[in-house]
């Protein structure tokens, strides 16, 4: 029998997969836009499981809703990553230092 | 065991694996790729989980438009991923560490010794009319207004995404019609008057 504790023990493994992803792909903004896809995957698995098991179907609305943002905002943020490349040809995060933040 | 653990455990196994790939893969596309493999996983889970019309809008949306996105940026920026790399290694204690504590507290947590779940009311709740339609009524009804907000999120979403990456060619031929049109005599010829020339005729003299 698969409780919920199987699907929240998995959602916190990809969770901390993209983690570690963020860590070590700190050079490439497109690896670490991929990982924050993952984690907000992961947050999903955890909507979809609890909606399942305590029977409520808002989980599933809020899905519906996370989805709809994270879209968005994948949307701007490639388009972000292109103007980048195309004023400064690199997506390198080190060089992007020019607000000396 | 039964056919819902063996699905369960194959799947979360890819999904696991996929999600590794993604952040070990030296080149983004196979990166890319291996993000799209784990969407489909997890579909399929969602639909071990009885979530059918979110399964179907994920593969949908996410594997239909924001990969194919995600693979066009990829593939039309020329990245040199030698310098990407350097360094790579370096901060894997950090985020090890990081992430095995944040792996061990959720554990801990929910690791299956607390029991919060009643089966007994998930059979409750699935009745004859479906995923999709309880869905829909519930968010046609009570989440309406967060629906609409949604679609304005969309939008706006468009709107910047457009507004972002448009851009006008300095060395454009594009003529603007309305002003050329307006253009009257003045714009274009202009008459001054000159002392006249009558060097010649003094020379001749």
């Amino acid at each position: 029998m698969i409780t919920l504790s199987h699907y929240l023990v998995l959602g916190a493994i990809l969770f901390s997969i993209s983690i570690a992803g963020i860590f070590l792909n700190r050079k490439n903004i497109i690896i670490i836009l991929m990982s924050i896809e993952l984690m907000l995957l992961a947050v999903n698995i955890n909507f979809v499981a609890f909606s399942h098991y305590l029977g409520d179907l808002s989980g599933q609305i809020f899905v519906f809703f996370i989805l709809t943002v994270a879209a968005a905002e994948s949307a701007i943020g490639l388009a972000i990553l292109v103007v980048l490349f195309r004023n400064l040809k690199t997506i390198n995060v080190d060089d992007l230092g020019g607000l000396r933040g | 065991m039964s056919f819902e653990n063996f699905t369960f455990y194959l799947f979360s196994a890819i999904l696991v694996g996929a999600a590794l790939s993604v952040i070990f893969s030296r080149n983004p596309v196979h990166a890319a790729l291996s993000l799209v493999l784990a969407f489909f996983t997890s579909a399929a889970i969602w639909i071990i989980l009885e979530a059918e019309f979110l399964a179907i809008s994920l593969i949908l949306v996410y594997v239909g438009a924001v990969m194919v996105l995600f693979l066009f940026v990829v593939m039309m920026l020329d990245i040199n991923l030698n310098r990407m790399k350097e360094g790579y290694w370096n901060y894997l204690l950090p985020a090890l560490v990081v992430s095995g504590i944040f792996l061990a507290e959720i554990i801990v947590l929910v690791g299956g010794r607390v029991v919060f779940e009643k089966p007994s009311e998930v059979a409750a709740t699935i009745t004859s009319e479906g995923n999709t339609l309880q869905l829909g009524r519930l968010l046609y009804t009570e989440y309406l207004y967060a629906f609409e907000l949604a679609a304005v999120i969309l939008l706006v979403a468009i709107v910047a995404a457009i507004a972002l990456t448009l851009r006008r060619r300095k060395d454009t031929k594009l003529v603007n019609t309305s002003q050329q049109l307006s253009a009257n005599r003045a714009n274009r010829l202009k008459i001054i008057s000159m002392p006249v020339e009558n060097k010649r005729s003094e020379d001749k003299s």
